[in-house]
């Protein structure tokens, strides 16, 4: 009987069997992976006060736990716990977090006094709220909701600054920029404006004004602060204005827990990333990344879909066809960074730079396209998505039936109204999907961005409410290089681990979810053809 | 009438003008590929052309034979000492005198000694020695360059005694920085000197004061014809007209004799330090250069050894280094002139410049311009395009030996903080990291892709399909940064503390699907799940990993003494990196897998139907006609698919940039890390300097790529669509 099995071929399909269901695992795994640790990060977990002992110390520590692992204690070489605290209070102890032994610990307490406090600097603080003050004078004890209603005052002024800084006064920045870059320009064509001179002096004269009022709002804002006790008994004194939210999550249940939770997602997908990016949201790199994979559809479609009819249609299939195919083919299997190398020395130093010395002289040295930015970045991508949009885009007009195109034509249409008219829209599906798969392939891509236009922080979006409000010179933040740079470049990455696993998990679903949708339009066009073909 | 004429007119326009732009448009798509092919080969060619030196002005100097010479930093005014003890500068496209300065100098010079960029020493007859420096002050009056040469004495202006004898001093070396002098002679009666001084500025005024801290004496049995002291004051070399070079080291205030080694020139010539004072070129009578430098034995002395020889027709006259990179020029009696470049190995230049000897050779400081005197005292200005000598094809792809290195060796280093720096431009590191990572990714995605594949093609069952395709997409279109960042972050920690758990999980796996295949056939209901097998096998792997794993740390404990890393470093002797080759393999191979798989999916499922039942029909079994029909048939299928995955794997960029710990290490150990050409390119490119040789060599690296690449996947492609006319056929 084992012999005859052995024989049979069974154990090899079995092993054949095995790998399949490990790529499934693997790739599942990974999902779930990801998810956990990116969707945990918002969680207002539990802080617990816990006594231990260290050197024959008893010690306070006030923290949340993030992590556990075995080991084999020292002494006894039994197998034990240990956990990861995260104490938060980096600007008292110099580190966030701290392992402790499960044999060290006395004993441990959710108080629900305990108070978390996200901060503008320094990242998270735990500690027991005191009380809270007003330019220095006591006004209230512990008062929960006191300190709410003050918070939120502080978030009003500090909206109201963030206006003046970024809109009015970047506006007027920018607007001094024009005037320079005009007044060089005439310059070095050997005239010169007064009106210049005059639209300088009104802007400069707007900008103290603004200028007044964003001192009058940053005393005002400094107004507030509170007094907490920290791990050690130590007192310490916290302005409101550092402070982006308070929160006790002992003292809340699952209902308040979850709309915490909803609300740190979205401040997470809607904020400005904070402390070299370690913390704060990822706004910016989610703009940056749309605007860019935008850019480059408008770029890619019609030239793939050109290409597609060509060989599709138009031309002879013959050998010139046949090396097309096999170059489009080699053009998606070339490293994406080779085109990131392309790009940078071709559309940035070689494009770039002539279009400066033609067109934007004015700025020079500084350069304008001659250095890295989102038009060149989504260039790049087109070239590299290209093949992608090509194929699906030849199948799809592959699928189509040849009856109806000998239809139209024996009715008297020409070849380009039977392709307009016919062909085309049948192929629409087909070219969104190819859209769609070359949207996914350029929204994970990182690696040639690294050298054409992503940067860690950009000043200012590439879009913004300046003429000509679309900025394609500009550098761009993009989700895959935010992952890259603050999982791999950044001081702090054990505290800023939480935060990747976030944006790889949105990053993670749009290119899913992207591609999932792809799949399934393709798959019920099949069916579609195969009944039209029947 | 004509309307419907003009309309048709107007349709069939269209209809033509559709049809060009189509055309244009789909010959665009070859125009770039091609553009990227050739722009890459734009950028790279430079790298390998030969320095271009055009001849600017030519005129017979006034006045005596020059001692030195040198330029300034453009190449618009230059500097000769003459024998006679006269500093002149003189404009260099005419000429013309600016400053003429006598030195006044108690005795005649009889030898001169040089310090680059700009120290002169001359030994005089009287046993003393004069210090100076020249310097070209720029600045911009009214937007016009204006250069100002001043002369200064950075050991203070009196003459130094060296030799307390007073003897003429033959051969003069000099050394110093901030503090420290080092002054070598020998003398007319062959004693070898050495004088150490500290120096320091004085209080009251700017004078620089000299103390002397030691001085020692060898007698010489030989004739010396040059004197070399090196920058940190160790070593004196010495050589002798008859081809003997000597090294001697000073330890503890005594000059000791180490090495004395005959060169196997028969005569030699001249001597002088490459920039950085460490390698030595040494010219003879018959027009070889040698290049030597100091290199660790077995028992840590230096010795010097001859590294590499240089030709240049005749007797070598002259030698002169460039000031910033390791490039020297050199001419002969013959009035030829050389330029070569040590590293690459590369004579990159070479002309009949006069009828008479030259005498002197000078670089400005950019090695832009080169003045050379000749016998009849004429100067010839030269102007020199030499961008790239770094890179020869030696330099790049065969064992170098470097500066400061005990042999040849592959070294990728393309910069450093010091201007003395020897660029160490190999690809063969980087490109072995390529292959070592695309090797360790295929060892893990084969099995799985290519058993997946044959497994989905032919057992499984279709509903499962549903299930399969999608999951096998989704892996493919993952973001490789995802991957890499997972594997760095998570994977190599984890890897880490779960040495044995892994390992064990390799061998478990295996066995547990056979194990657990025999045991299935025991149970009733199997006929029913026939093609679920991958299915079922899900939780099978889940519990043996779950076991595997948490069984780790006790394995750890029982086995490799609490930690198998330190185990591995310690009993196997194997560097263990966190990120290593392990972990790239894993995550690459899970990147590399859907490729391998859907490609070898599509050739085993389109192999047609009537093959299958007929040897099915014949008896077979679905194993025997899966191995002797299917797999031959789909043969050229799977190996491209093998081959497309490969080329996947040479050109990933993200997941070795951040899952290895990216040093250009040879070795194939599965512990230690690499640095491909891809990551290479991504960490190094923003840094390079446009059109500089370290950009050019990283668009190489690039186009190194692009041509692997393109060659791996036009021959998978070829053989795809050989088959497919195969099976269309059949």
């Amino acid at each position: 009987m084992k012999k005859t099995w052995w024989n049979s071929g069974q154990p090899w399909i079995w092993l054949n069997a095995g790998a399949l269901s490990l790529a499934l695992i693997a790739v599942a795994g990974l999902l779930i992976l990801i998810a956990v640790r990116g969707l945990s990060h918002f969680w207002p977990a539990q802080v617990l006060e816990v006594q231990y002992h260290h050197n024959q110390q008893n010690l306070t520590l006030i923290g949340e736990i993030v992590d556990e692992e075995h080991i084999f204690a020292s002494q006894s070489g039994e197998l034990i716990s240990r956990y990861l605290f995260k104490i938060g209070n980096r600007e008292l102890d110099g580190y966030d977090f701290k392992w402790l032994d499960q044999d060290d610990i006395i004993d441990q307490a959710a108080i629900p006094e305990l108070m978390v406090l996200e901060r503008m600097e320094w990242g998270n603080f735990y500690g027991n709220m005191v009380n809270i003050k007003e330019n220095n004078t006591v006004i209230a004890e512990s008062d929960w909701s006191i300190l709410q209603e003050r918070l939120e005052r502080v978030e009003q002024l500090r909206q109201q600054i963030r206006k003046i800084e970024k809109h009015d006064i970047g506006s007027i920045n920018y607007q001094l920029e024009r005037l320079r870059l005009k007044e060089r320009k005439l310059a070095l064509a050997g005239k010169s404006d007064a009106q210049i001179e005059e639209q300088r002096k009104i802007l400069q004269t707007e900008f103290q004004q603004f200028q007044l009022q964003l001192k009058d709002l940053r005393q005002a804002i400094q107004r507030d602060s509170l007094s907490a006790r920290v791990m050690d008994g130590q007192i310490v004194n916290i302005p409101l204005v550092t402070i982006v939210k308070a929160y006790q999550p002992n003292a809340m249940n699952i209902g308040e827990k979850l709309v915490l939770y909803f609300q740190n997602m979205w401040a997470f997908m809607s904020g400005e990333p904070r402390e070299a990016n370690t913390e704060g949201g990822i706004f910016p790199a989610i703009f940056g990344t749309v605007l860019m994979v935008m850019l480059m559809s408008l770029f890619v479609t019609p030239f793939g879909i050109v290409a597609a009819l060509y060989l599709r249609e138009y031309a002879r299939q013959g050998l010139l066809v046949r090396l097309i195919r096999i170059a489009v083919n080699n053009l998606a299997g070339v490293p994406s960074i080779v085109y990131g190398v392309f790009g940078l020395g071709f559309f940035v130093y070689f494009l770039g730079g002539n279009l400066d010395a033609l067109f934007f002289p004015e700025a020079l040295p500084a350069p304008t396209f001659g250095t890295p930015g989102i038009l060149w970045s989504s260039l790049v991508l087109a070239l590299l998505t290209l093949p992608v949009v090509i194929v699906a885009t030849e199948e799809g007009l592959a699928r189509i039936p040849r009856s109806l195109r000998e239809g139209s034509l024996a009715l008297g249409a020409t070849k380009a109204e039977t392709l307009w008219r016919i062909v085309l829209p049948m192929a629409s599906p087909a070219l969104m999907t190819g859209m769609i798969l070359a949207v996914a392939r350029a929204a994970g891509e990182v690696a040639p961005l690294m050298l054409v236009g992503v940067v860690k922080l950009a000043p200012s979006l590439p879009l913004d409410g300046n003429f000509p409000f679309l900025h394609l010179d500009r550098k761009f933040m993009h989700l895959g290089f935010h992952i890259y740079d603050v999982g791999f470049q950044s001081p702090n990455v054990e505290a800023a681990r939480p935060l990747v696993y976030a944006t790889a998990l949105l990053l993670v679903l749009v290119i899913v979810l992207l591609n999932l949708t792809a799949i399934t339009w393709r798959n019920r066009l099949r069916e579609k053809y195969k009944a039209l073909e029947s | 009438m004509f309307a419907a004429i003009n309309i048709e007119r107007h349709r069939l326009r269209k209809d033509r003008w559709l049809r060009y732009f189509v055309g244009i448009g789909g010959i665009s798509v070859i125009i770039a590929i091609t553009l990227i092919f050739f722009y890459l080969l734009y950028v790279v060619l430079p790298l390998f052309s030969s320095a271009e030196v055009e001849l600017q002005h030519q005129y017979p100097l006034q006045g005596e034979q020059s001692a030195y010479l040198g330029l300034e930093e453009q190449g618009t005014m230059a500097v000769r000492v003459n024998t006679n003890g006269t500093v002149i500068f003189f404009n260099v496209p005419d000429g013309r005198i600016v400053d003429q300065q006598p030195l006044n100098l108690p005795a005649s010079i009889k030898t001169v000694a040089t310090m680059p960029p700009n120290v002169i020493a001359l030994g005089l007859a009287n046993g003393q020695a004069l210090v100076m420096r020249y310097r070209f002050e720029i600045s911009y009056p009214n937007d016009q360059r204006t250069i100002a040469p001043i002369i200064e004495y950075p050991l203070g202006v009196p003459l130094i005694d060296i030799d307390p004898n007073q003897q003429s001093l033959k051969q003069l070396a000099i050394q110093f920085d901030e503090d420290n002098v080092g002054i070598a002679a020998v003398t007319d009666d062959n004693r070898l000197l050495f004088s150490a001084f500290t120096r320091e500025q004085s209080l009251f005024d700017d004078e620089i004061v000299l103390e002397q801290q030691a001085s020692q004496m060898l007698t010489l049995d030989a004739n010396i014809n040059h004197l070399l002291l090196k920058a940190d004051l160790t070593s004196i070399y010495t050589t002798q007209a008859n081809g003997l070079l000597s090294y001697y080291a000073i330890n503890d205030d005594k000059i000791v004799h180490r090495q004395q080694i005959a060169t196997g020139q028969s005569q030699i010539t001249t001597a002088r330090f490459l920039l950085g004072g460490i390698s030595l070129l040494i010219g003879d009578n018959q027009g070889t250069i040698q290049q030597w430098f100091p290199v660790r034995d077995q028992q840590g002395n230096f010795q010097l050894q001859q590294i590499r020889q240089f030709t240049l027709a005749s007797s070598i006259t002259t030698l002169t280094s460039e000031h910033r990179r390791k490039g020297f020029a050199a001419a002969n009696d013959q009035g030829d002139i050389g330029i070569f470049y040590s590293t690459s190995h590369r004579r990159l230049y070479q002309q009949k410049l006069s009828d008479k000897a030259i005498r002197a050779l000078a670089f400005s400081p950019r090695g832009k311009h080169l003045l050379a005197i000749d016998d009849h005292n004429t100067l010839y200005v030269l102007k020199v395009n030499n961008e790239y000598p770094e890179i020869s094809w030696a330099a790049l792809w065969e064992k170098i030996w470097y500066e400061d290195y005990q042999q040849p060796a592959y070294i990728w280093q393309s910069s450093a903080a010091d201007n003395d720096f020897e660029p160490k431009l190999s690809l063969v590191p980087l490109s072995f990291g390529t292959l070592k990572g695309a090797f360790y990714a295929m060892l893990f995605a084969i099995p799985i892709g290519l058993l997946g594949a044959i497994f989905a093609a032919q057992f499984m069952a279709p509903p499962m399909r549903q299930i399969v395709k999608p999951t096998i997409e989704t892996m493919e279109a993952l973001p490789t940064v995802i991957l890499g960042f997972l594997a760095g972050l998570w994977l190599a920690p984890y890897v880490e503390g779960h040495l044995p758990g892994v390992f064990t999980l390799l061998l478990v796996l295996p066995i547990g699907f056979l194990l657990f295949g025999w045991l299935w056939q025991y149970f009733p209901l199997r006929n029913r799940f026939d093609g679920w097998q991958a299915l079922i096998l899900v939780p099978v792997i889940l519990m043996l990993g779950w076991l595997s794993l948490e069984l780790s740390r006790p394995m750890e404990q029982l086995f490799f003494a609490g930690d198998m890393r330190q185990w591995l470093e310690q009993v196997l002797g194997l560097d263990y990196d966190q990120r290593n080759a392990l972990v790239v393999g894993v995550a690459m191979g899970f990147a590399v897998t859907p490729t391998i798989f859907s490609i070898a999916e599509d050739a085993i499922f389109s192999v047609p139907q009537h093959l299958i039942r007929g040897s099915l029909a014949l008896g077979a079994t679905r194993w025997q006609t899966l191995v002797k029909v299917i797999l031959p048939t789909a043969s050229p299928g799977i190996f491209s698919a093998i081959m497309m995955g490969f080329g996947r794997a040479v050109g990933e960029t993200m997941i070795v940039l951040m899952a290895t710990g990216n040093t250009a290490v040879m070795d194939w150990s599965i512990f230690e890390g690499m640095r491909t050409l891809s990551a290479n390119i991504a960490v190094e490119m923003p840094e390079s300097e446009v059109n500089s040789t370290h950009y050019r060599v990283l668009f190489l690296a690039a186009l190194v790529l692009f041509l692997f690449t393109f060659l791996f996947n036009t021959v998978a492609e070829i053989i795809r669509q050989r088959l497919r006319e195969k099976f269309s056929s059949l």
